[in-house]
This record gives C-alpha cells, sequence and structure tokens, in this order.
C-alpha cells in the first residue's frame, strides 16, 4: 500500500489519542489569572457578630493583613457547599488567619426577594444572616468578615461560583486559588505545603 | 412486563444485528450462498424486535410509568400526551434508541431497495450495517439501557425540560438522526467496494441516491434545529457555533462533498478512491458528533448529561470502525484504479476543488471545536472558541466554495481551453454591480459607512450565484435545445440557487438586525425599528403543566395595524423552571421578535424586541436545498426500469 | 424606517438608476436620523455582550443568559463603555480577572497561534495537495503511449467495415 492511503488513518489516531486524553482528563476549574499578582484592593462593611477581631462592624480593607499569610475565603449563607467546608475552615484557622468574604448574601440568594431594600435594610439583614449562620454553624472561623454586598469584589477577584478561596503571601500577593469548597485532603496536599513555604518566605 | 419485554426485544435485537453482520460478511468471503442469504432476514427481524423495544419504551412514557427511571426523569403526570411520546427522545437512553431505530429503518430500506444488486455487494452492505447495528446495540445494553427499573417506583416524574416541549421536539432529532445514520448506508456501500476491490460507475448510480437522501435528511434536521432555537430560545439567534452544532454541521460538509464527488465517479469513473474515502469521513463524523454529545468532553447547552463511562465506549466502538475502515482503505484503495482523464479547466477540477475546500472548512471547524479541549487536556489552559473565531473563519474559506459552486456547472466535462473563461466575465462584472448596490443599500439603511467586508463579500457572492444560476439555466434551456432538463438537473440548480438565497438572509440579517430592550407599563407606546409597539396588557393564563404571564403587544406602522404578539413568560409547576416564549410576526422581508422579561418593581415589564431583516431567505435558502436534494433523488435514471441516460 | 424596507428601498431604487444609466447615484439628500447616545451605549454593551462567555452556564455568551453572574457583568461592561472605555480595554479588564476563557473570541496569543493559523495552514495544505493530484494526472495523461501505426489502421479498418446483414 502506498504511504499517503496511511495518511488519514494516522490522522484518526492522532484524534483518538487526543479524545482519550479528553475523557481521562477531569474538567478543571478556571485558572486564576491572579495568580503571583496583588490581590486587588477594596473596602468593605465588616458584619458585627462572631470573632470579629477587626473592629465589631468597621470596615475591612486587605492592607491590615499586610505581613501576614493568610487566607481569603469566600462564602455565604445560602451556599450548601459552605456547610461541608466549614468545619475544614475552623481546622485551618489555627494555622493561619482567614478572611471571610461574605458573596452577595442578600441578593444572591434565590428565595429571597431583594428588590425591594434599601442599601441601609440589606446591609443590616446580611449582618444579620452572615453572623446567624456562623454561630449555628459551630462558630466563626473567621478573623474579619467583610460583606460583599453586590458581588463587586467578587468580580474583581474573579469569582465566579461559591465557595472559593486565595491564599494571600505577606506581601500582599495572590498565591494559590481553590475553586469549590475545602475537603481536608485539599488542605493537605495543596494548601499546607504552600503555607509553610509562604510563612518561611520573607516579605 | 411490557418493560422487560422491551428489555428482551432489544436484546433479541442486538443478537439478530449480529448475525445480520457476521453470516453475510462471513458468507461474501467465502462465496456461501446459504451465509449470504441470511443478511435480509436478520435485517427484517433486527428492524421487527428494535420497533417493539421502541413501541415498549413509548408504552412506558405513554402510561407514565414510573417505575421506569427513565421515564420518572423525563415525564410528569401533566405532561402533554405527545410529549410524553417524543420525551421518548428527550434523554440519551431514549435518543440512542431512536439512533438505532433509524439505522434499522435504513437497513431495512436498503434491504427492499437492493434486490437489483449483486449479492454478494449486497451482504456486503448489509452486513456493515449490521456490524455498526450491533456496535450501537451493544453500546446500549451495557451502558444506556433505557428500561432500567425504578424500585421503589416515583410517586410522579420529573417533567421533561421545558424547552424540548415544543413541536420542534417531534421533528428535529427524527430527521436530525435519520441524516447523521444515512451516511451508514454510504459508509456501507464505500467497504463493500474496498472488499469486493472494485469500484465502478455502476456503484456510484447505486450509492448515490442513498447519499443524496441521507443529505437530505440532515440538512432538513440541522435547519430545524436552528430554527427551533431562533423562536424557542428567546433572543433571535440563529446558530451559535456550539460544539454540539458543529457536531452535524461537520457531516453536513463532508456528505456535501461526497455527493459531488459521487457525481464525478458516476459519470466519468474518477475520484473512486477520493469518494470512499468522503463516504467513510462523513460517516465517521456523524459516529464523532455522537462521541462528542454524549462523553461529556465538550460544554454545551445541547449535550446529554456526561458520563464518562459511557464516552469511553463509544471512543472504543469509533476507534474499532474508522479505524478498521481507513486501515481497509490503506490497503485497499490503490486497487480501486482512476479514473477518466480531465483538463486543467473542466468540470472535474472545479468539483475536486470544491471537495478539498469541504474538507479544509470541515476541519478547521473541528480545529476550533476540539482546540480548547486540546489545550486543556495538555494543562496549557482553558480558553475559549466561539462565534467570532468560527465566522471569521468559515466565511473567507466558504467563499471560494460558493464561487466554484456557480463555475463547475458551466464548464464541460474532460477540459475546456483558458478561452472557457471569457464565459464568466459579463457575470462576474453583473455580480460586482449587484453586490456593490447592495452594499450602498445596508450602508444607508443600516446608517453606516462602510458596513463591513463581510457583508461586501457576502452580497457579492450572492449576486454571483443569482447571477451565475440565471446563466445556467439559460445556456440549459434556450434553443436549439428541444427537452427539459431532467429532474437531477433542476435538482442542482434548485439547491444551489438556495445557497444563494442563503447567503442573501445570513448576510442581511447579520448586518441589519437590532434590537431593544424596552421597560413598558401596560398602555404605554415605543417606538422600534419604524414601528409603534405598544403593550396592552400582560394576563395570566394556565396550561397542561405551567402557569403563563402572557402580554398582548400591539405592533403598528403610519397608524395601520401590522401584527399582534403574544410573547408569554411560562413557570413550568414541575420542574420550577421560568421558560421564555417568544412571539414572531414572520414576514418575507423581516421578522418581528418579542420576548417577554422579568416584571420590575413598580409594574414596568422588561420587553426584548428585535428587527431580523430577510432572517425568512434563510429558510427559504435551506428550503430550496432540500427540494432540490429531494429531486436528485427521485431522478428516473434511479428509479426501477429507469433508462440508461 | 424598518431597516429592511430602507434596505429594499434604497437597493430598488440605485438597481433602477443603474438599469436606466441616468442620474448619477446620490446618496446625498434625507438620510437616518442620527442616533440617540443611550442606544449606541446599549449596542455596544449588546454587541460586546455575545462575545463574552457566561462562567456558569454551559456554554452561552452573557447576553442571552440569565444567571445572576451574567447580569453582573453586563452591568459592569455597560459601566465601563460609560466610563469611556475602549471595547479592548473592557476586554483586557475582564480577561485580568476570569482569564481568556471569558472570551468567544480567542485572543491573539503563542498558544492559540495553531488555532488562528491552522485554517490557512489546512488551506495551502489542501490547495497544494489539489495541485499535486491535477499534475500528477497530467504527467500520467502524457506519460499514455500514443497509438502506433498498426493500431491507428487497425482502427481505421475497423471503422470502414460494412455492417453485417
Amino acid at each position: 500500500m502506498k504511504i499517503r492511503h496511511l495518511v488519514p488513518l494516522l490522522l484518526f489516531l492522532a484524534l483518538a489519542v487526543l479524545l482519550a486524553f479528553g475523557l481521562s482528563h477531569e474538567r478543571s476549574a478556571l485558572p486564576s489569572p491572579l495568580i503571583d499578582r496583588p490581590l486587588p484592593d477594596f473596602r468593605l462593611a465588616g458584619v458585627e457578630a462572631g470573632k470579629d477581631k477587626g473592629g465589631g462592624g468597621g470596615e475591612f480593607v486587605p492592607a491590615q493583613m499586610r505581613g501576614e499569610v493568610w487566607l481569603l475565603n469566600v462564602w455565604a449563607s445560602w451556599c450548601v457547599s459552605c456547610r461541608a467546608e466549614h468545619s475544614v475552615l475552623i481546622g485551618l484557622g489555627r494555622q493561619l488567619p482567614v478572611v471571610g468574604l461574605n458573596y452577595k448574601e442578600v441578593r444572591g440568594d434565590g428565595n429571597l426577594d431583594a428588590r425591594g431594600l434599601t442599601p441601609e435594610m440589606e446591609l443590616s439583614l446580611a449582618r444579620q444572616r452572615a453572623s446567624a449562620w456562623l454561630a449555628a454553624h459551630g462558630g466563626s472561623p473567621f478573623r474579619a468578615t467583610a460583606l460583599d454586598l453586590d458581588g463587586r469584589v467578587g468580580i474583581d477577584l474573579g469569582v465566579y461560583g461559591v465557595p472559593e478561596s486565595f491564599l494571600i503571601d505577606r506581601a500582599g500577593r495572590v498565591r494559590y486559588k481553590h475553586t469549590g469548597p475545602l475537603t481536608a485532603q485539599a488542605v493537605q496536599q495543596e494548601l499546607l505545603p504552600r503555607i509553610e513555604a509562604l510563612q518561611h518566605e520573607q516579605k | 412486563m411490557i418493560v422487560e419485554f422491551g428489555h428482551f426485544a432489544l436484546v433479541l435485537a442486538a443478537v439478530m444485528a449480529l448475525v445480520q453482520a457476521v453470516a453475510p460478511l462471513v458468507g461474501a468471503a467465502r462465496a456461501s450462498y446459504g451465509l449470504m442469504v441470511l443478511a435480509r432476514p436478520a435485517a427484517l427481524a433486527q428492524f421487527g424486535c428494535v420497533v417493539i423495544a421502541w413501541g415498549c419504551l413509548t408504552d412506558a412514557f405513554v402510561r407514565a410509568d414510573f417505575s421506569v427511571r427513565l421515564v420518572a426523569n423525563s415525564a410528569h403526570s401533566t405532561t402533554p400526551l405527545i410529549y410524553r411520546i417524543t420525551g421518548v427522545w428527550g434523554s440519551h437512553e431514549g435518543a440512542l434508541l431512536l439512533w438505532v431505530l433509524s439505522l434499522a429503518a435504513w437497513t431495512l430500506a436498503v434491504c427492499l431497495g437492493s434486490r437489483r444488486l449483486p449479492l454478494v455487494f449486497a451482504a456486503r452492505v448489509i452486513g456493515v450495517l449490521g456490524a455498526v447495528s450491533t456496535g450501537f446495540l451493544v453500546f446500549m445494553l451495557a451502558t444506556s439501557n433505557p428500561f432500567v427499573r425504578l424500585l421503589p417506583a416515583a410517586g410522579e416524574g420529573r417533567d421533561l425540560n421545558p424547552l424540548l416541549q415544543d413541536p420542534g421536539m417531534i421533528i428535529h432529532p427524527p430527521l436530525l438522526y435519520m441524516g447523521y445514520v444515512g451516511f451508514a448506508v454510504a459508509f456501507a456501500f464505500a467497504i463493500a467496494a474496498l472488499l469486493g476491490g472494485r469500484l465502478d460507475a455502476a456503484w456510484a448510480r447505486w450509492a448515490r441516491p442513498w447519499t443524496t437522501l441521507a443529505w437530505v435528511f440532515l440538512t432538513a434536521g440541522i435547519v430545524l434545529g436552528s430554527g427551533w432555537s431562533y423562536y424557542e430560545l428567546g433572543w433571535g439567534g440563529w446558530w451559535f457555533w456550539d460544539p454540539v452544532e458543529n457536531a452535524s454541521f461537520m457531516p453536513w460538509l463532508v456528505g456535501t462533498a461526497l455527493i459531488h464527488s459521487l457525481a464525478v465517479t458516476e459519470k466519468r469513473g474518477a475520484f473512486r478512491g477520493w469518494t470512499v474515502l468522503l463516504a467513510i469521513g462523513a460517516f465517521s463524523l456523524s459516529l464523532l458528533g455522537t462521541f462528542l454529545v454524549r462523553s461529556g468532553v465538550v460544554s454545551s447547552v445541547h449535550a446529554f448529561a456526561a458520563d464518562p463511562a459511557r464516552g469511553s465506549f463509544i471512543l472504543v466502538l469509533l476507534v474499532l470502525v474508522i479505524g478498521a475502515s481507513l486501515l481497509l482503505y490503506a490497503w485497499r484503495a490503490p486497487r480501486l484504479g482512476g479514473g477518466g482523464h480531465f483538463g486543467l479547466l473542466s468540470r472535474e477540477t472545479t468539483l475536486l476543488g470544491n471537495n478539498v475546500l469541504l474538507l479544509v472548512v470541515a476541519a478547521s471547524v473541528l480545529l476550533g471545536t476540539l482546540y480548547p479541549l486540546a489545550l486543556d487536556a495538555l494543562d496549557l489552559g482553558k480558553i475559549s472558541v466561539g462565534p467570532p473565531y468560527f465566522e471569521a473563519v468559515f466565511v473567507p474559506l466558504m467563499a471560494p466554495v460558493v464561487v466554484l459552486m456557480v463555475v463547475g456547472p458551466l464548464l464541460r466535462w474532460k477540459g475546456e481551453a483558458v478561452r472557457a473563461l471569457r464565459r464568466f466575465v459579463p457575470g462576474a462584472v453583473m455580480a460586482l454591480v449587484l453586490g456593490a448596490l447592495g452594499v450602498l443599500g445596508v450602508s444607508r439603511a443600516a446608517a453606516v459607512g462602510w458596513p463591513g467586508w463581510r457583508t461586501a463579500l457576502g452580497l457579492g457572492l450572492a449576486a454571483w450565484v443569482a447571477v451565475g444560476c440565471v446563466q445556467l439555466l439559460w445556456e440549459r434551456i434556450k434553443p436549439p435545445r428541444v427537452s427539459l432538463p431532467p429532474a437531477a438537473w433542476w435538482g442542482m440548480w434548485l439547491a444551489h440557487f438556495g445557497v444563494g438565497l442563503f447567503i442573501v438572509g445570513a448576510t442581511l440579517v447579520g448586518s441589519l438586525q437590532s434590537s431593544l430592550d424596552l421597560r413598558m407599563r401596560p398602555g404605554e407606546s415605543a417606538d422600534f425599528a419604524g414601528y409603534a409597539v405598544r403593550l396592552v396588557q400582560v394576563d395570566e393564563r394556565s396550561g397542561p403543566n405551567y402557569d403563563a404571564l402572557a402580554a398582548t403587544l400591539d405592533i403598528s406602522r403610519a397608524g395601520r395595524p401590522v401584527a399582534v404578539l403574544h410573547p408569554e413568560k411560562r413557570f413550568y409547576r414541575t420542574i420550577g423552571m421560568p421558560m421564555t416564549e417568544a412571539a414572531i410576526d414572520v414576514g418575507l422581508f423581516r421578522d418581528l421578535y418579542a420576548a417577554l422579561g422579568e416584571q420590575l418593581p413598580g409594574g414596568d415589564w422588561i420587553v426584548s424586541l428585535h428587527d431580523k431583516p430577510f432572517i425568512s431567505w434563510i429558510w427559504a435558502g435551506c428550503a430550496m436545498m432540500i427540494l432540490g436534494g429531494l429531486l436528485a433523488v427521485v431522478d428516473r435514471r434511479y428509479r426501477r426500469g429507469g433508462r440508461r441516460r | 424606517m424598518n431597516k429592511s424596507d430602507a434596505f429594499l428601498e434604497t437597493f430598488r431604487a440605485l438597481l433602477l438608476a443603474a438599469l436606466l444609466l441616468s442620474s448619477p447615484l446620490s446618496l446625498a439628500g434625507e438620510g437616518q436620523p442620527a442616533p440617540v447616545p443611550a442606544s449606541v451605549l446599549e449596542a455596544r454593551v449588546s454587541e460586546l455582550a455575545h462575545k463574552l462567555r457566561c462562567l456558569v452556564c454551559e456554554n452561552q455568551s452573557i447576553a442571552e443568559s440569565n444567571a445572576p453572574l451574567a447580569a453582573d457583568l453586563r452591568e459592569r461592561v455597560r459601566e465601563q463603555f460609560q466610563a469611556g472605555k475602549s471595547e479592548q480595554e473592557v476586554i483586557a479588564w475582564l480577561s485580568g480577572r476570569y482569564g481568556d476563557y471569558v472570551l468567544y473570541d480567542p485572543p491573539f496569543k503563542p498558544i492559540t497561534l495553531l488555532l488562528w493559523a491552522g485554517p490557512a495552514l489546512l488551506l495551502i495544505l489542501g490547495a497544494s495537495g489539489l495541485l499535486m493530484c491535477l499534475r500528477r494526472r497530467q504527467h500520467e495523461q502524457l506519460a499514455q503511449a500514443p497509438l502506433s501505426e498498426a493500431d491507428r489502421a487497425r482502427a481505421r479498418a475497423l471503422l470502414q467495415t460494412p455492417e453485417p446483414e
């Protein structure tokens, strides 16, 4: 047989290999373009209740955490997988400071009609719901909790689902992003080694 | 009981398919009449069993038997009867059964229509079809059994996805699958020819009507799918270059190349190896499409639920079927022999050019569809490849195809001198002028300066097709010709003219369409695209399994009423999904499209209006292509007793 | 006026003018009224929204999707345009946060080189394959031995043989 008649078969086999690769490869999460870049700045109102050492109902800015290695956890009370993640976060909270970013607490809840609320009403409702949820689920793992009521900060961070977690170094740069709930295994394999390395890093 | 009987019928069908595959192929290899003669009865038996299985499943749906898992997942007691029947193919398992049923139906047709073929050849064709059937039936029984019971039975079902509870669901999947599967016949013909080591013009004459008919079904299936998304999805788009849509478009492109290549093989005996390769290619792309839709490797609204296990099975099936065919091709193709010689400027050359270009287009679509998958699989990041890419690539690549489409029929077979090109000059000039006028018209209507090179190219090509078709018609029927051209010629002419209509529609709707989101209170009026739109009222109404808010929109122009539209927002009670039901005023030169959005606090409604100029020309063009194909299929020379021309 | 009618009217008028070869094509005179700025903004938002991917949907643009994130992103895009940003800047802003995945129009980067160059390469490949194939056929044709004199004489004799009764 002539070589050129084998070309279609060879091309097809290459395609089959690609498809086999595609099948075996799990659909990965979206890689974050923020890795190794500074965490975008923001200023948000905080939650009052819980172990909030950030000044009670005051505001949170990421610069507060400069000099520390910390985790920013995006969550909401209407998020089902966040419940599973909660105990892991509490454990993790003993290794490094964790800051909660509450994402669209009122607007994101499909069962709530938020359209008639004033900004003040929305803020107080969000504070109420967030603190209640934290209290009901074994306490707050967060040193501070910022309330992203309209999701704008979330967009600046590239958040597209809840929960997500960002590992930030002493200089305020994002070094790792975990999409989806944190599991004990993920903490063990992905987070702890990185945390250790970052904590040994100079600023 | 009936459910188990259906399951049994499916198992029996698989056994029959195996017999249908093995006996004739072995018989042909050993010249055993006894084995070969088993082909048709086995095929008939397989068809019967598949029909019974399908009947049993449909019965379970009609009775809303929620002890069957598939029924519990895809139907509710309040689902209207017609959507319970068509809901059979709303899920992966049911759609596979439809696939298998289509294949059995085509096989039956081939059995009945192949009486005059030499037994060895017919046996091989039916045998190959049997092998494909076996593969799919085993796949179903192993991984996608539609008759799986749900114990304990569900008290109530989950209802069919509201998007599928629509007349489009009744015709789009069956037609589409008849098209996909129809290329299996051409494939079987090709394999039979390779196995026999012989291929001649007679082979092409047998294969042509089957292939053209499959092409017609696929065209109809794709167009109906496109039209369905147009009116169903609520934002007036008609093609998204979604991976699943591409999965149906690629076999169509190669199928088009195939029917043109068959023309050359029939008339001139040339392109034999090429035609066989195209036949294998078209069906391979059908199989690839089946894989893409069900394996979860691509992200699409049309895809069935991802299941890597099923994906692996189909991939193995793909590798076996296509790999074996291409190996056979590599081994036997040199033996097929060449065909007639032809000059550089000849119809054969343009057809070869058409084939190469269509393959390049299909390969480019494949590249764009699989590129994100490739990058992700190699951990090189995630990107998206969407309409901007495909449009940028498709239009320039198709342009030469359209040019050749006009040139080809006007050139003679075998070859002509270079001065024959002169006959295209007047047409080219006229097309340029008409195209320029079109561009000026768009420029004026859309209030832009230069409407973009894509619009200019589209209009120029459409003008080229229009002028070329008129010229072709004139050349063919002008005196001293006495007789009218045969049906097949009219079919070709209609299909090519349809392409021109399609290009006009697609180009103009792209450059002239506009849309507006309005906030309106009942009683208010607004202006849009030269029309006055008044929201009269919004009523509540109910359907069998949904509650709806139906708006009444009065459309008028210069005081004269034009249309009354009733867009709806439906809430399907069982599934809890809201759905938009758009309202369209269809016109020859424009569609007015209205969709109802949500109600804002304060009583305002969001109303989406779209002006779609010339979109009907897209459907009309495709309808002409379908009609043209049908005319070609019924041409006298393919019918029994038809005289050789 | 309605766009398709405007198109047809213009097309007919110009066609007539061209056929009659009379008065020159005139684009002067009453044209379309200037578009209102608000609808221009919406048109820009809509056009870009069709090229941006909804990240929580199965292959839909943010123009088509009902998801809350899609609505939020549309709003941010609108704000950016209102602030005077160009389309390129808005695209950079979004891909800086979500990566290239959010863009349906894949950017020109080393990683997408094969994607964008691919069709052109395929075309060149196809065209050269076609040319080689045609040239090979020409050579085969020329290589075919012409009719020998003896064969030619035989053919002539056969053609002149009268039909048997």
